[in-house]
């Protein structure tokens, strides 16, 4: 197809779409992960079936954001997926086994034939989940610091495994205040209460780190006038922690108000925390090594994907919308009938 | 052992395990879309039974082929990052178009098949269960059209080294494309054939009669009758085609040595690489010539043309005759089958223990098929454009086998967990979920 904008502009609008699906992997699977990560702090087997209830019918369309942005990457920016995956080619690995052992447990724990079996798919679901999420993390740290090898940058993507962990049981736990009632509902408010804390510092921790390691993020973020076009977004975040803090001492509320209040409020600190990151990198998609100008693939083949996303990303956003508002609600029993 | 060879056999692991779950999903798809409407026009309770007895299947392959299919999607950076870099202007947006317009499809009106049963009018179920077919047809389409341009290239030129696009008609429709897609989404209708027939003469002959038993064996039956001969026909075209655009591959399936008339047809033989031959050959006369030109004295390219270029030859030639043979069982199962259910309305035990020795023979025919082209395609990764060897990434050996084992160890225990759900499936009849608030289904649910 003949390219019908100039290259930078093609470069630019991957580089939003891939952004896009990354935001939404990590918010919509983040919550599935959470759910699984948080699966074994409750002892009771019925409040278990009914966390997993509550993601049957999302994860599987959840987990293709996934595919789209690493697909994304991989059409897109070619050669950056090479330098990027073969950088984490362990983590990547560890984190597929994960995923793959999420995946499967939701059907197998339905089909287990003694209540063992079921047990240990169970394990598989919390042990799928927290693997996943644990690379997810540690593989952000590593990106974050352009793959630096020393102890320092170690430590920092061990602590950032921990961060992203931590923020997907939030997000998790934030669904579960929203789609179920009762007990475990309270557990839930529990449960975000203490993963908030544990976010509020990863949160930190990075934002006090990356302008530290790298004189060009410390240049970007705190020269005039970005310092000033940027405290925004700091200022939301905090504002957002501290009014979770305060809301979820209360909840649940009577009648189940503001039920959907703390997910979305979470959704929020996810994007605010990726705008950040992605203003520390841009224009970088391996940080300080590649643009994303410098990656891009030829300008006839994205024209043509260009082309085909546009008219399909509205047709997927719109039935994602239709099964969620099918599935809405609190959840119920899954059954196959 | 080296990075490449490692890198291979991992790809292979990975590629293998994931092709039997889609194998299955792409033609039960549309056999439970016949289920339904079956039942929506007889309201005959059996098809409802049947329905919902492989909807479980339908489910629990969907997970291990889309769990499969996500490692398989990463590995192309992690392991063959230079697949991407010299062809990516074509392989990317077929890849980006199977996502888009299949990948979400299935995944997201999976979640409304599968449970959206009691939340939806009927028709919408329906229509979920139509869009979750089309989804896994469309992925199949645009894998196999990447696929066929791999081994039959087409619509583009080369800059400086890298494939650019010149005509995306003739990428899609390369030369091999129209005859591989067939014979994969046969392939795929045949694997379920045998599964469904399996499975339910296992449950017959343990005495299950469950009102779906009857109606499942009988579609996997006529569709095994109706698919394997035609499959026959296919793959035949499909062959001329190989013969036309990679006679090199073709001379490995026949483990034809020198080029020359009146070929005959190997059935059986030990090829010998080293010194160029077969050995303990059983061959019929003329035969390679017949089936290959149509003509008893028809010259058929040996391996002699392609010495150093040609892929290995043992495994092609046995993973051929695996699959022949294989596909020939299923003619004659599938024929006699139809034969007694029309003459006598059930089938002999005889024949219903075969089925059950059958059950996963479309696994076994479809992973041969696969490593006769895949392995008839080398040394070449695109032909005539890219090897295998220069497409492998840094990764070292050690990075590569650690992992390697850890698939490997992945796999074997799924698969075993797969297959023992299935039988469990089936020895309980209708299932009882283990979820809270179970209870047995009411009739007519």
């Amino acid at each position: 197809m003949t390219p019908f904008l100039p290259a930078e502009t093609l470069a630019l609008a991957f580089a939003a779409l891939m952004a896009l699906a990354i935001l939404l992997y990590v918010i919509l699977d983040g919550y599935d992960l959470g759910v699984g990560l948080l699966l074994h702090a409750t002892p009771e087997e019925r409040e278990r079936d009914r966390m997993i209830a509550s993601i049957g019918p999302f994860w599987d369309a959840n987990e293709t954001w996934l595919v789209l942005g690493v697909g994304l990457l991989l059409v897109a920016f070619p050669t950056a997926h090479g330098m990027v995956l073969t950088a984490l080619y362990l983590p990547v690995a560890l984190m597929l086994v994960g995923l793959t052992l999420r995946g499967v447990a939701f059907e197998f724990r339905a089909k287990a034939a003694t209540p063992l079996d079921k047990a240990r798919w169970d394990l598989a679901f919390a042990g799928g989940s927290a693997m996943a999420a644990l690379t997810q993390g540690w593989m952000l740290g590593r990106y974050v610091l352009g793959f630096d090898d020393s102890g320092a940058a170690i430590a920092f993507a061990a602590l950032s495994a921990l961060g992203v962990a931590a923020a997907y049981a939030f997000i998790g736990a934030c669904w579960l205040i929203w789609r179920t009632e009762g007990a475990l509902q309270r557990r839930a408010v529990a449960w975000a209460r203490r993963t908030l804390w544990v976010v509020a510092a990863g949160i930190v921790g990075v934002s006090l780190a990356t302008p530290l390691a790298s004189p060009r993020i410390l240049a970007r973020w705190f020269e005039m006038p970005n310092l000033l076009l940027l405290a925004p977004l700091p200022l939301a975040t905090g504002a957002l922690v501290l009014g979770l803090f305060a809301l979820l001492r209360h909840m649940p509320l009577p009648g189940d108000a503001l039920r959907r209040v703390p997910f979305w409020a979470a959704v929020a600190l996810f994007c605010l925390s990726f705008a950040g990151l992605a203003w520390s990198f841009f224009p970088y998609i391996v940080p300080e090594r590649l643009t994303l100008f410098q990656a891009a693939s030829a300008p006839e083949s994205l024209s043509l994907i260009l082309v085909g996303a546009a008219i399909v990303m509205p047709v997927i956003l719109a039935y994602t919308v239709l099964a969620w508002r099918i599935f809405g609600g609190k959840a119920a029993d899954l059954r196959y009938d | 052992m080296d990075a490449l060879l490692l890198a291979r056999i991992q790809f292979a692991a990975n590629i293998s395990f994931h092709i039997l779950f889609p194998t299955i999903t792409i033609a039960l798809g549309w056999v439970l879309l016949f289920l339904k409407l079956r039942f929506n026009a007889t309201r005959d309770e059996a098809w409802m039974d049947a329905y919902r007895f492989w909807v479980k299947v339908f489910a629990l392959s969907f997970a291990l082929g889309v769990v499969s299919g996500i490692t398989m999607s990463f590995q192309f950076g992690t392991n063959w990052p230079g697949f991407m870099e010299k062809v990516g202007n074509v392989a990317g947006p077929l890849l980006a178009y199977e996502i888009l317009t299949a990948f979400f499809l299935e995944a997201t009106f999976l979640g409304i098949m599968l449970f959206g049963f009691r939340r939806v009018p009927g028709w919408v179920h329906t229509g979920a269960t139509v869009l979750v077919a089309f989804g896994t047809t469309m992925s199949a389409f645009w894998i196999l059209v990447l696929n066929s341009w791999m081994h039959t290239p087409a619509g583009f030129e080369l800059r400086d080294g890298i494939v650019h696009a010149t005509d995306w008609w003739a990428i899609v429709f390369s030369p091999s494309m129209p005859y591989r897609l067939a014979h994969m989404l046969i392939a795929s209708g045949l694997t379920v054939a045998f599964l469904m027939a399996g499975l339910s003469a296992w449950r017959w002959l343990r005495g299950d009669r469950a009102p779906g038993v009857r109606v499942a064996l009988r579609t996997g039956v006529v569709m095994a009758a109706v698919l394997a001969p035609t499959q026959l026909v296919v793959g035949d075209l499909h062959g001329l085609n190989t013969l036309e655009h990679q006679p090199a591959k073709v001379a490995a399936m026949e483990g034809n040595w020198e080029t020359r008339p009146g070929v005959p047809l190997v059935l059986f033989a030990i090829p010998d690489e080293e010194r160029r031959e077969n050995r303990f050959e059983i061959a019929i006369p003329y035969g390679a010539s017949l089936v290959l030109t149509h003509s008893l004295d028809g010259v058929v390219p040996g391996l002699n043309e392609f010495e150093g270029k040609h892929p290995p030859v043992a495994p092609v030639f046995y993973a051929f005759r695996i699959m022949v043979g294989t596909g020939m069982l299923m003619i004659a199962m599938g024929l006699a089958a139809a034969w007694f259910l029309w003459r006598r309305g059930e089938l002999p035990k005889l024949l219903l223990r075969g089925f059950v020795v059958m059950t996963f023979a479309g696994w076994v025919a479809t992973l041969a098929g696969w490593y006769v082209t895949e392995i008839g395609r080398q040394p070449w990764l695109v032909t005539g454009v890219l090897t295998t060897a220069d497409a492998v990434g840094p990764v070292g050996p050690t990075a590569v086998l650690s992992t390697l084992v850890m698939y490997l160890a992945l796999y074997a225990a799924l698969l075993v967990a797969y297959v023992a759900t299935l039988y469990r499936l089936a020895a309980k009849g209708r299932v009882v979920e283990h979820l809270p608030g179970n209870v047995p289904l009411p009739a007519g649910a």
